[in-house]
């Protein structure tokens, strides 16, 4: 009997002309594609197409195919639920993956387009011309009270809202936790938001004593499993995030093998070292909403009234919740799309659960206006921002700030192989093997961060510039420049966005 | 707050709705889209609070010309009820008998009409087909008011949005009391003349001429834009206009009218009257300043303009405008953040002047003190001294005078 009917998905060739037989991809791979005998030898069926060995071949010798094994004809049965069938019938088990959701849904940001100026008024040009991108998260209120004084106005002294967290541009790094990603990586995050005057987020897996000195560009995450939480951990955050849901896995808990659980980690998280860390689907102590508004207010009481978001999953009922959130009291909403990332997660869930962060921030940015709260909190919108452009047209749907995880990765080396479950990454992103770890050189990695979230903010002031606005306040909600093309016409009405010609 | 707004926009909705016959041809006015256009403007106050004729606001109008196209001029004038100082003066557009007898019937719903008249006027060649224009006095039925159970500038909001919202082929010109709104389709001096301007006497008068870029022209689309006591004429486009006029919605405030100007007008009755604002710190907040300035401010004073700019972000007013907002004993002009629309100012004695262009300035003061450009986001305010005297005496035409 064969082993396996799962074919390869992709050959490795190497051309045995330009081959040094150097070994450097044998040293390379994570996933113990290459073994050596005389020249290396690819073992196909273990490669994810990571490039890493690609990338440092000295002789420009190796490169991926997709396997060309042809599969018999239908559209309906396609060679990957062949794969996955064949896959389960060996070991009855959930199929495990990472990263996001891959499926060819309609993408609503790729049919959406942005307005510009003509003649009626003038565009302005970034490049000489200020151009504002400065955002503060949080809750606020309608009205601002002021006095006279005798030299002039000045605030009321009743001012009953936090002071709002301040970002230099409206992007911030998304909860990736230390467990699912290496030390190495968090410390690249810290340095560039530091860097950047944003902020990164801990995700659920505690604060490494490491990044203590970059506390103030630091979210710390509470979720469900409560690693790493006590009142210090709370009080280090520049803000304090209650993560209910995860766009790629709604509904989903977390497992973090206890064989990752090394000494380090296990301390971060505030357990058993070689313990499995185990974050429950729901929070026990969240049943309801009356739940989450004593969780937020504990936790405000525990940090003199810190900023406290909650972060959920773009889900069908997702305005509603939202609106709940909001009333209970947080200072923004973290909406995660069914596009977003994870280090692990069954692939059913990964695929299929969820919906568009596009429609989801458009539904709850106007959901939260017709009840007349939309000032009491700010919109995180993430899950798959993989550009300027993306992070523009959020914006213009009502997002105050996207979150990036995804595209943080990329930068520092990411390929979206989807292997981040396996714990073997080449590029020493989600793993926490040493030999793996040491390749992101966190210093490295801020300067490849801080340059991708700085370009991005330069497309950003092009965009508002020939929108003919300095400010970003002026595009936030501003669905008017906004048209779609190709999108349905209930999807228009859902969003509120014209069909282009209108 | 919001919800007495509701159930008093909701009860003015039904009374709007029930009064409109189902066999009359609905009226297409303005695209239901932001109009696009250029445009030229003046305001003109005398602090002094003495009154002038409506003449220097026609001479200024007819100096720019070419800065409008002949689809919509306007003028607005404050102080030139004084024999009616307490009423509320509603001045009105009708297309047709229908759309007055809907209208009067949404304002009997709270007010008592004391006066109810056709505006003068007088024919104008070029003004071809012009709709009947109706002026009313009202003050408001206590015993209604109180069942609304609304302060009485909400209840006037409130029926001018049920009338240009919900009211078909009638619109609201302007609200206020002791001051009107003048406008239509042609050029500014051209509908001074319909309107007989020369005959008012006002202590601050604002003008303006329109060069709208598509539809044909419609008198309620024309400028100034009023409600209550305040009256905005505006030359740019306000590029911020959608998150604008979503942030007002919030407010309770209706954007039936298309243009980007009416968002102005009620984002300064929102600061100024609802929220208290002063003056000044409502100009801050539509032409908030740079980041870069903030930071470089005192502590308080830092602390009060990154906070107005947290709260009133989606307020503030973004790409190219230069307005001139008129109200109860003032007027302020305003340019963008950074003078994409031309503005400047002269002072002669208690005479205060803006306009859109210099040699209008010189047009109208023989002698200006001092003519200026006003910086970016910086007002110019105007405020008259001892409103309660301004308009103590002189003719305004009333029903007599009916052309």
């Amino acid at each position: 009997m064969a082993t396996t009917m799962a074919q390869p998905e992709f050959r490795v060739r190497i051309d045995d002309v330009r081959c040094q037989q150097c070994g450097r991809c044998v040293q390379q791979c994570g996933w113990g594609v290459y073994t050596f005998d005389e020249r290396p030898m690819p073992d196909h069926s273990a490669c994810r197409a990571c490039h890493r060995c690609v990338t440092y071949c000295p002789a420009q010798a190796i490169t991926i195919e997709q396997n060309p094994l042809a599969y018999r004809d239908n559209p309906s049965w396609t060679p990957a639920l062949r794969r996955a069938a064949w896959r389960q019938s060996e070991t009855g088990g959930v199929l495990l993956t990472g990263m996001g959701n891959d499926r060819p849904y309609l993408n609503v940001f790729d049919h959406l387009v942005l307005d510009a100026c003509q003649v009626t008024n003038p565009s302005i040009d970034p490049l000489r011309e200020p151009m504002e991108l400065r955002t503060y998260l949080g809750s606020k209120p309608d009205a601002v009270g002021v006095e006279a004084g005798p030299d002039g106005f000045k605030l009321k002294k009743d001012r009953s809202f936090a002071a709002g967290i301040r970002l230099d541009t409206p992007i911030l790094f998304a909860p990736m936790s230390y467990g699912s990603v290496s030390l190495n990586v968090h410390k690249a995050l810290a340095l560039a938001a530091r860097r950047l005057g944003i902020l990164m987020n801990t995700g659920e897996g505690g604060l490494h004593a490491d990044l203590y000195p970059f506390e103030d560009n630091v979210i710390v995450q509470v979720a469900s499993g409560r690693f790493g939480v006590d009142s210090d951990y709370l009080n280090r955050g520049a803000a304090v995030e209650i993560k209910i849901g995860q766009g790629a896995k709604p509904g989903i808990g977390g497992h973090l093998p206890g064989e990752k659980a090394d000494q380090d980690i296990a301390t971060t998280r505030m357990i058993p070292q070689g313990s499995d860390a185990i974050s429950p689907a729901p929070h026990h102590d969240i049943y309801s909403i009356e739940d989450l508004r004593q969780l937020i207010f504990s936790i405000k009481e525990t940090t003199g009234y810190k900023p406290v978001g909650v972060k959920i999953a773009a889900v069908h009922n997702v305005a509603a919740i939202a609106s709940g959130i909001v009333r209970a009291g947080a200072d923004y909403v973290y909406i995660d799309g069914f596009r977003g990332g994870t280090g692990a997660a069954p692939q059913v869930i990964r695929d299929h659960v969820g919906i568009p962060l596009e429609i989801a921030v458009a539904v709850v940015d106007q959901r939260l206006r017709d009840e007349g709260i939309r000032q009491r909190a700010s919109i995180i919108a993430a899950g798959s921002i993989r550009s300027s452009a993306d992070l523009a047209k959020a914006i213009a749907l009502g997002a105050d700030a996207v979150a990036v995880g995804s595209a943080a990765l990329i930068a520092l080396g990411c390929h979206l192989c989807q292997g981040c479950h396996t714990g073997s990454c080449s590029w020493g992103l989600t793993t926490h093997k040493s030999e793996l770890t040491r390749r992101l050189d966190p210093e490295w990695g801020a300067e490849r961060l801080v340059n991708l979230v700085s370009a991005w903010s330069h497309e950003l002031q092009e965009v508002l510039g020939a929108l003919g606005v300095n400010a970003v306040e002026s595009l936030r909600g501003s669905r008017e420049r906004l048209r779609s093309v190709g999108l349905d016409a209930q999807t228009c009405e859902i969003i509120g966005v014209k069909p282009a010609g209108l | 707050m919001s919800t007495l707004l509701e159930r008093m926009a909701t009860a003015l909705d039904g009374v709007a709705r029930a009064g409109l016959p189902g066999e009359r041809p609905a009226y297409r006015e303005e695209a239901p889209f932001k109009i696009h256009g250029g445009c030229g403007l003046m305001g003109i106050c005398d602090e002094s609070g003495a009154r002038m004729t409506g003449e220097a606001a026609i001479r200024a109008m007819a100096a720019q010309r070419d800065r409008g196209n002949g689809l919509g001029g306007g003028f607005a004038g404050y102080g030139i009820y004084p024999d009616f100082a307490g009423h509320h003066a509603f001045h009105m557009i009708y297309h047709d008998e229908q759309a007055r007898l809907d209208s009067e019937a949404v304002i009997k719903k709270a007010f008592i009409i004391d006066e109810a008249e056709p505006i003068p006027r007088r024919h104008v060649d070029s003004i071809v087909d012009p709709p009947l224009v109706w002026r009313y006095f009202l003050m408001p039925h206590r015993r209604k008011v109180e069942a609304i159970g609304l302060p009485i500038d909400d209840i006037v909001v409130r029926t001018v949005m049920g009338i240009n919202a919900g009211v078909d082929g009638a619109f609201v010109a302007s609200s206020g009391k002791n001051m009107g709104a003048f406008k239509g389709v042609g050029y500014p001096e051209e509908i001074a003349e319909f309107f007989r301007l020369e005959e008012y006497q006002g202590h601050t008068w604002l003008g303006h001429n329109r060069f709208p870029t598509n539809t044909p022209g419609w008198w309620g689309g024309a400028h100034p834009f009023s409600l209550l006591d305040w009256a905005v004429v505006h030359n740019g486009e306000l590029s911020s206009y959608g998150i604008n006029r979503r942030y007002l919605e919030q407010f309770g405030y209706r954007c039936a009218l298309g243009t980007d100007t009416e968002v102005a007008a009620y984002l300064f009755d929102l600061l100024l009257r609802r929220h208290g604002l002063p003056l000044e710190l409502a100009c801050s907040v539509l032409a908030s300043p740079l980041w870069s300035e903030i930071d470089r401010m005192t502590a308080e004073e830092r602390e009060l303009a990154q906070t107005l700019r947290e709260v009133y972000g989606p307020a503030m007013l973004n790409g190219p405008f230069a307005i001139v907002l008129g109200f109860d004993g003032g007027m302020v002009a305003l340019n963008d953040r950074i003078k994409l629309r031309p503005l400047v100012a002269a002072r002669q004695g208690s005479i205060l002047m803006v306009a859109s262009e210099e040699s209008v300035l010189h047009e109208v003061l023989d002698a200006p003190d001092k003519v200026w450009s006003p910086r970016a986001g910086e007002p110019v305010i105007a405020r008259v001294r001892r409103a309660e005297e301004a308009g103590a005496a002189g003719a305004v035409p009333l029903a007599a005078e009916v052309a």
